[in-house]
């Protein structure tokens, strides 16, 4: 076919391309670690640079009541979203037949997970806000939120269903367990730790969110830390009062700049959240890792 | 009796799951159907007609009852056309190349230290991103290219590359795995490099995937709204060139809702654009369906 | 007795010491003695493996194996799973390469060239060694691309030749009449059988010498595993062949020479009358009677 100097010099032409691409390769991985070494890096370094003590005070200059909104406000969205999603992921994954209906709710849970969420966040708006005649408050931006979370935790909980051995199931039928005492009492159990890793996605996403809560949470917080009365506006506790969080804090350092040290503040509210990422990232990262041992049987 | 408890049970468990199933049909409809009933004021209220919406760029919606303001919002939608489509060419040679990284090159070191940056950039809040930017990006720019003022639409495309760089890497990724491995075995064993191998078996095989990896980040730039807004400049104009200010879809909504008077023209502008976005999202999803449906469809043959 | 009864010096320079009582004969029937048993071969070794170790991790799959492979003839690997047989074949166009902590220590020659050398060019190498795997894996692609992908990436851009070496290849794997009209559809269309002749088109179509064969039949029907090896029977003209084969009939029916491994170990390497008639060795008897594996 060809001489055998034309071979060699179409293989060394085809095996120096290939160095060429694997280095180009090599080069935008280092990149890209390098960008994200030089982010985190620089965020954390701003945001503690210049920081006092009195910065994460409980009081208007502090972001203190916006960390403890934050960390609120993803509670409530947990508690309503998590039972919400793992229920409807069980529908999904164990009594659903292939049928239309079940295709449609496929296609609403994508739906609901693509949905920008700015749009949520004014349907949040709408419903929880307009039409209840309420002010601001931390439930409804709570509500916004687990709208967000809610397919996220469906697709997590039927993917932990689906990824349970039939085996499982089986066993537990033959053993003359109904339908429901099985996932009850086997099958939810066997997947909660995946759920987790979902649930701490889900939190993660809830943590940074800002445009849901734009229109529901409020831009404002006052907080009286010994007003323990659950109506009061004042109260930490009282779900239906306004609560900025550390996102919209940020957000509201860009466009309404109040404070003095509203620059500052911004950088502190985003080394804490990436803190908090990477905080998350590592909590879900043990639990995976915690698992694989599990199903390989080499934990201890 | 024992036994019809146990049968009560199991009904009663079924009725509730299957009442969050339809729950979820109920809270997508819920907001499409508010979404509508609010939005389609513009055209049956101030009785404006979709051509005008969509096409004309005079944005000038009166902030009352009466109506007779302008509703084109052909501004914002250039505006988040340009930006997303920046994005995406800016990011989907890095994503290609880091999923080429993580699953053919270096799968070790890739699953010990590239997934985890990836999975911290999933994790990274959207609004630190739009603050890193208008900080860091946005005076870099204006003084790297002389300009007087670095927000635009190159600073918002740059913001939304980095944003969307880790979905539709990690979407790539998985359809390069998945890509079965006797193909590769077949092209190495007759001589290949491993780029060619990459370049004409690997990479045509994961196609659809990577292709609804960069639907996934097109539709999470679309619907990014804060982190955009804090950079594209928020000007009412047509962008001339990369680096004009203009806004888009979403900076207008998040920019303007608060003041607009509830109920008023301009009020209802915002929310016809909101339902805008809710079909630009159904048709992403109709957009995915379609290619992973091609596939299935090309197997079976 | 003179020196020349005893060692026979082969063309590449290498001597190899010949049984007293079979001299060596430039014949084509002549029989090759190695340390193992006779083998049916031309004048020519193909390929030759010194010392071969191997070692996945701390696993090592492959124990000191020593063997020369004639040219122009089907020799067979078999063994029970794991024996090493299938790890054996992938050391010969380094396919071996592709898996991680894969260590190898000895010499693997093909035409007396160490293919282990730190110069060796891979892909040239491959392209000398042709392998067909146990499963049909055609690419997704039209029969047509699937023939000239291999040209292709060897630099072959002239259509009337990719034509000519499409058509040569397919006819080479007894495949042309069935997919003349229909070189355009997608391999995936063709029955498993076809699928696999496809695959051998594939790799005769970058014009190796040497053909390594992984089970290429054991996800086959019968009627289509008989059409493969009545091929082998012709491939054998033009190319050395290596099959691996869990199929002791097979082996038997196809190969000139047949190679026992167990546990790693080239037990027994003889021509394949004797391996199945008259085993040297009392495990090969024990397998290919049946009593294990």
């Amino acid at each position: 076919m060809k001489s055998e100097p034309e071979m060699n010099r179409i293989s060394r032409r085809n095996r120096t391309t290939d160095r060429f691409m694997t280095g180009i390769f090599y080069a935008v991985a280092g990149f890209i670690l390098l960008l994200l070494l030089a982010f985190v890096g620089y965020t954390l370094y701003n945001g503690f640079a210049g920081f006092t003590p009195d910065m994460l005070s409980f009081t208007a200059e502090g972001v203190g009541n916006q960390l403890f909104n934050t960390v609120y406000l993803v509670i409530l969205a947990l508690l309503i979203s998590v039972p919400a999603g793992i229920l409807a992921g069980i529908y999904l994954s164990e009594y659903a037949q292939d049928t239309k209906m079940t295709r449609f709710i496929r296609i609403c849970v994508e739906t609901l997970s693509s949905l920008p969420s700015i749009v949520i966040g004014l349907f949040g708006y709408l419903v929880f806000i307009l039409m209840t005649h309420a002010r601001w408050n931390l439930l409804a931006g709570a509500l916004a939120v687990s709208i967000l979370c809610l397919p996220l935790i469906t697709i997590t909980t039927v993917d932990a269903f689906r990824a349970l051995p039939a085996e499982y199931k089986e066993g537990s039928l033959a053993l003359g367990a109904t339908h429901w005492e099985s996932i009850v009492h086997m099958l939810l159990p066997a997947c909660i730790p995946r759920i987790m890793t979902g649930v701490i996605l889900a939190a993660g996403r809830g943590f940074g969110e800002a445009a849901a809560l734009l229109y529901t949470a409020g831009m404002s917080t006052d907080l009286n830390w010994s007003n323990w009365n659950l109506t009061s506006p004042t109260c930490p506790l009282n779900p239906m009062r306004p609560g900025e969080t550390l996102a919209l804090q940020i957000w509201a350092s860009r466009t309404e700049s109040i404070a003095a040290n509203s620059t500052q503040i911004a950088n502190l509210c985003s080394a804490i959240l990436i803190l908090m990422v990477l905080g998350f990232s590592i909590l879900a990262r043990a639990l995976s890792r915690h698992l694989d041992k599990k199903a390989t049987g080499t934990a201890q | 009796m024992k036994g019809k408890n146990r049968f009560r049970r199991e009904y009663a468990g079924r009725a509730v799951v299957t009442a969050f199933g339809i729950f979820m049909i109920a809270v997508t409809f819920a907001i499409g159907i508010f979404l509508a009933y609010k939005g389609l004021g513009t055209f049956t209220t101030y009785k404006h007609s979709l051509m005008e919406f969509l096409f004309s760029a005079h944005w000038n919606p009166a902030d009352d009852f009466q109506g007779g303001g302008a509703v084109g919002a052909a501004i914002f939608i250039v505006g988040s056309l340009s930006t997303c489509g920046l994005a995406l060419l800016i990011v989907v040679p890095f994503s290609l190349a880091s999923a080429i990284f993580l699953t053919e090159i270096s799968p070790r070191f890739g699953a010990h230290f590239f997934q985890p940056a990836i999975e911290i950039f999933v994790g990274i809040p959207s609004v630190v991103y739009g603050w890193v930017g208008t900080s860091v990006l946005v005076p870099a720019i204006r003084k790297a290219f002389h300009l007087q003022v670095g927000y635009g639409v190159l600073a918002a495309s740059l913001v939304l590359a980095v944003m969307i760089y880790p979905s539709i890497t990690t979407v790539a990724a998985d359809a390069i795995r998945s890509v079965p491995q006797g193909y590769r075995e077949a092209s190495y064993g007759m001589g290949s490099t491993r780029w060619q191998t990459i370049r004409r078996i690997v990479l045509p095989n994961a196609k659809s995937g990577i292709l609804t990896g960069i639907i996934l980040g097109l539709a999470r730039a679309f619907g990014e709204a804060l982190a955009v807004a804090m950079v594209i400049g928020q000007m009412k104009a047509f962008p001339r060139n990369i680096f004009s200010p203009t806004s888009n879809l979403t900076a207008t909504i998040a920019a303007d809702m608060g003041g607009a008077a509830e109920g008023g023209e301009y009020n209802t502008a915002l929310w016809t654009i909101a339902l805008l976005l809710f079909f630009i999202s159904l048709l992403f999803i109709f957009l995915i369906h379609l290619v992973s449906g091609k596939v299935e469809h090309s197997n079976e043959k | 007795m003179n020196l020349q009864t005893k060692i026979a010096v082969r063309p590449d320079g290498s001597q190899t010491p010949v049984h007293q009582d079979l001299p060596f004969q430039q014949d084509q029937e002549a029989k090759i003695q190695t340390a193992y048993g006779k083998l049916s071969g031309k004048e020519k070794i193909k390929i030759g493996m010194q010392n071969l170790d191997l070692y996945y991790g701390d696993f090592q799959a492959l124990k000191g194996i020593n063997m020369e492979i004639p040219e122009n003839r089907v020799t067979a690997f078999i063994g029970p799973s794991g024996c090493g047989k299938s790890t054996c074949l992938k050391t010969l166009n380094r396919m071996n390469d592709l898996v991680e902590n894969c260590r190898i220590t000895g010499k693997v020659t093909i035409d007396g060239e160490d293919i282990y050398a730190p110069r060796t060019d891979v892909t040239l190498l491959r392209k000398r060694a042709g392998m067909v795997f146990q499963k049909a894996n055609p690419f997704p692609m039209s029969i047509y691309d699937n023939v000239t992908y291999g040209p292709k990436i060897h630099g072959v851009k002239n259509k009337a030749k990719l034509d000519e070496i499409v058509e040569t290849s397919l006819q080479a794997a007894a495949l042309w009449d069935e997919v003349k009209d229909r070189l355009k559809k997608s391999a995936l269309s063709l029955s498993g059988g076809q699928q696999q002749r496809l695959c051998i088109a594939r790799t005769l179509a970058v014009k190796p010498d040497i053909l390594l064969m992984d089970e290429p039949t054991s996800a086959l029907d019968p009627i289509s595993t008989l059409k493969i090896e009545d091929l082998m029977g012709d491939l054998r003209k033009e190319y050395t062949v290596i099959i691996v084969t869990h199929n002791m009939q097979q082996a038997a029916r196809i190969a000139d020479n047949t190679a026992f491994f167990l546990l790693g170990q080239l037990v027994e390497y003889t021509n394949t009358t004797d391996m199945f008639n008259n085993p040297a060795d009392e495990r090969t008897e024990r397998y290919i009677t049946g009593r294990f594996g």
